[in-house]
């Protein structure tokens, strides 16, 4: 009678959990992807702490606070390491409507990533996409700031540049007038010929003759 | 007495300036391209051949004559003799629609520096999706680099037609560009730049092409900077310094760029595997880390006869990881720059250093190769009496980074890349062949190969060598024409001109043809450079025959 009975009890549960059945999920681990030499042993007492995440999960949905660890049915486990699970009603009789798992594993994908020290691309749940985490976005967007820096420095230096240029030449108009200034201005030269300072003949612009102009090459040893 | 031309402080500064105009993008993205496409180390050969016998004495002589004329372009050719001086209104042209296009790669250097200032670098996640479940849809299809490069920089439209509205990113960014280089030519010309040419398949004709395009002729840059150089300097020794400098640059930079290729296509390499791994081991419930490079092979084997049903299903999706093909994808241009090279720089340690070197880098060549390029446009307009007397040397340089910087708000705009791709391709390569050809006919039958030599002897001291008059005489203008008649066959042979677009929802490139109204524009970028030498001849005899009309009447 008793042996009956579970033949009974395997045979509905089979039923209820096989792949591709109704409301049944396929996970996938790839644990030594992620934990490499670390990596532990897929075997019956993890299988008992997935149901338990599970069931945990299904806790935090509205309704269902009275999901037990026995209500989560694993089948079909491969080497991958890849099982298909299904979370049935108390009454075990019919599985709990996919939407719900769905939303329940969603919420709580944090908690049963970390319970196996495994993440959303190592752990996964198909048909469960996981909510990705938005990158971070910042209210300024950096680029802006550098940008803002940068296009500052360039103004001020042309605004720098072009002023000084307009002095240098406002003073170049006022010199002819100005010959007490000169011999503040040079340094070198304090001599003033015949009322012309000698200032501008030190200028580049000034009348430099390029055939006197001494270059190594040019010089013919002697 | 004229007021003495501006000099560079001494010889160095203006070698630099000269190896700065020269040294710029094409080195870092045409030539390793080039390289790799023909061969390799072999393409040293021509080369290298056609360096000694195309670009030397070409540059020389751009330098000698700026140096002996001590004007800009137009005024240089004009005093060798009044009708050519459309020569150098032609190069003004050229170097004006350069300078249009050229500062927009500035913008997008800026654009990608600023944004290496993040974690992670943003071309190497591709962001989520609407309900953030996954990522984006054309990111997934294409690469999270491409991505990065033709939705977020570029937004760019499937096609040159629609054209969208000015972005404001690039837009501010190219503004930035142009304030730079307003900065920089303020107080004085120093800097360089290139650019380079795309054309057939044989290797000579792209080796000659790459020197000529390579060493900066024909845009008047060189004549700007030899013009300010005083009469005795050695332009011999100058114009083969630089030549060899702007060579070298060019086989070490593709020495970098074979490197980031290979570093590259191992990644994609090793990234293919794991790709097939993961879906077979998903697909059949393989052990998690029982494939690895060196059983997949048989592994695929075995399960191809053991299940064959479920084999044949996903065999579809099973790439071909191969070495090889990963090396042979060569790209070249802007795709170079800102795709692969990101690429590989996002799979690096420390990607955010690497990456700020790399585009200020890029920034330096860029905003250099555009000195260059406005000194051949300024130095015309400062010379001419009638503009330099109304306004100051400010106001030109403003005005003229205005209009190009207004002008260049068009390649901002969503099509923006496919007008700057015309503009690449076809704004200059035909027009300067032409202008390097006229001048050196010029120079050597109108103005006298004799008289410019005795010239230059005067003026430097030293007696030209018959190799460079050999080269100046006959054998560069041959090559010139070759090359001139390649291009043009080509054109011809290929029938309508076609161009790559983007296209968001497959996630590549296809390949469109232009449609009427840009091929009209090609037309007259062609035509409005070429057509200044015969027209401005014409005009000029035109005047004369007046000139002589009116002094006959009145004696």
């Amino acid at each position: 009678m008793l042996w009956l009975l579970f033949f009974l009890v395997t045979a509905i549960h089979a039923e209820l959990c096989q792949p591709g059945a109704a409301n049944a999920f396929k996970v996938r681990l790839s644990i030594r992807t992620a934990l490499g030499d670390k990596a532990y042993a897929w075997d019956t007492s993890e299988e008992y702490l997935f149901k338990a995440m599970v069931a945990f999960s299904m806790r935090k949905v509205p309704n269902r606070e009275a999901t037990e660890i026995s209500h989560v049915l694993l089948c079909n486990v491969t080497q991958r390491v890849s099982f298909w699970f299904v979370v049935t009603d108390p009454s075990k009789n019919h599985t709990l409507p996919a939407v719900e798992v769905q939303t329940a594993i969603r919420m709580n994908k944090n908690r049963i990533n970390g319970a196996f020290f495994l993440n959303d691309q190592t752990l996964e749940f198909l048909k469960i996409p996981s909510t990705l985490a938005p990158p971070m976005d910042p209210s300024v967007p950096i680029w802006i700031i550098i940008f803002g820096v940068i296009f500052c420095i360039v103004i001020v230096a042309i605004t720098l540049l072009i002023l000084s240029g307009i002095r240098q030449r406002r003073r170049k108009n006022k010199e002819p007038s100005e010959v007490d200034d000169a011999e503040d201005k040079c340094e070198n030269m304090n001599t003033i010929e015949n009322g012309i300072p000698c200032d501008p003949l030190d200028m580049k612009g000034g009348h430099i003759n390029d055939a006197f102009m001494t270059e190594d090459e040019r010089l013919t040893p002697l | 007495m004229e007021k003495a031309r501006p000099l560079w402080a001494n010889p160095l500064q203006f070698v630099f300036a000269c190896i700065s105009y020269a040294v710029g993008l094409g080195n870092v993205w045409r030539f390793p391209y080039l390289c790799q496409m023909y061969g390799g180390g072999s393409f040293l050969v021509p080369y290298i051949i056609m360096l000694i016998v195309e670009g030397m004495p070409l540059l020389y002589l751009e330098l000698a004559v700026g140096q002996r004329m001590r004007q800009g372009s137009i005024g240089a050719w004009r005093t060798i003799s009044p009708y050519l001086s459309g020569v150098g209104v032609a190069s003004v042209v050229v170097s004006f629609f350069l300078s249009m296009y050229y500062n927009v790669i500035n913008a997008w250097a800026f654009w990608y520096l600023f944004h290496s200032f993040q974690d992670p670098l943003p071309w190497s996640v591709c962001p989520l999706n609407g309900n953030h479940t996954g990522y984006d849809e054309e990111c997934e299809k294409a690469s999270s680099t491409q991505y990065f490069w033709y939705r977020k920089t570029l937004n760019i439209s499937p096609s040159l037609q629609e054209n969208g509205g000015v972005q404001w990113e690039p837009a501010l960014c190219l503004l930035l560009a142009w304030l730079v280089v307003y900065l920089c030519i303020l107080r004085g010309t120093e800097s360089t730049g290139k650019m380079e040419q795309l054309a057939n398949p044989k290797a000579w004709i792209n080796a000659a092409t790459q020197i000529f395009f390579s060493l900066g002729l024909g845009f008047g840059s060189l004549i700007a900077f030899a013009s300010y150089n005083e009469p005795s300097s050695n332009c011999q020794k100058h114009a083969i310094i630089v030549s060899l400098i702007n060579s070298f640059t060019s086989i070490f930079a593709s020495i970098v760029t074979f490197s980031i290729y290979g570093f590259k296509a191992t990644f994609n390499y090793e990234n293919c595997l794991k790709k097939v791994s993961l879906l077979l081991t998903n697909t059949f419930d393989l052990e998690d880390g029982f494939l690895t490079a060196s059983n997949l092979e048989q592994v695929k084997g075995y399960l191809a006869s053991a299940y064959p049903s479920k084999y044949s299903e996903v065999f579809p999706h099973i790439k071909n990881c191969s070495l090889e093909s990963e090396l042979d994808t060569a790209v070249q241009g802007t795709g170079l720059a800102f795709i692969v090279y990101t690429e590989a720089i996002k799979n690096m340690e420390v990607s955010q250093l690497w990456s700020v070197l790399y585009f200020f880098m890029l920034l330096m060549l860029g905003i250099g190769s555009m000195l260059g390029n406005t000194a051949a446009i300024l130095t015309p307009l400062t010379d001419s009496k009638i503009i330099s007397s109304h306004l100051p040397k400010e106001a030109i340089s403003g005005l003229v980074c205005l209009v190009n910087c207004a002008i260049g708000m068009v390649f901002t705009m969503e099509a923006g890349n496919y007008w700057f791709d015309i503009f690449n391709d076809y704004a200059a390569t035909l027009s300067l062949l032409l202008i390097v050809l006229v001048e050196t006919i010029a120079v050597c039958y109108v103005y006298g190969l004799r008289r410019f030599e005795s010239d230059l002897k005067a003026m430097t001291g030293r007696a030209v060598s018959w190799y460079w008059k050999v080269m100046w005489a006959g054998v560069s203008p041959l090559l010139i024409v070759s090359l001139f008649v390649f291009y043009l066959s080509d054109y011809i042979l290929t029938g309508t001109l076609k161009y790559q677009a983007w296209d968001a929802s497959q996630g590549q490139l296809v390949t469109k043809d232009y449609p009427g109204y840009a091929l009209a524009v090609i037309g007259l970028l062609v035509a409005s450079s070429t057509m200044c030498i015969p027209l401005v001849a014409l005009g000029t005899f035109v005047l004369h025959h007046l000139k002589r009309g009116d002094a006959a009447s009145v004696a």
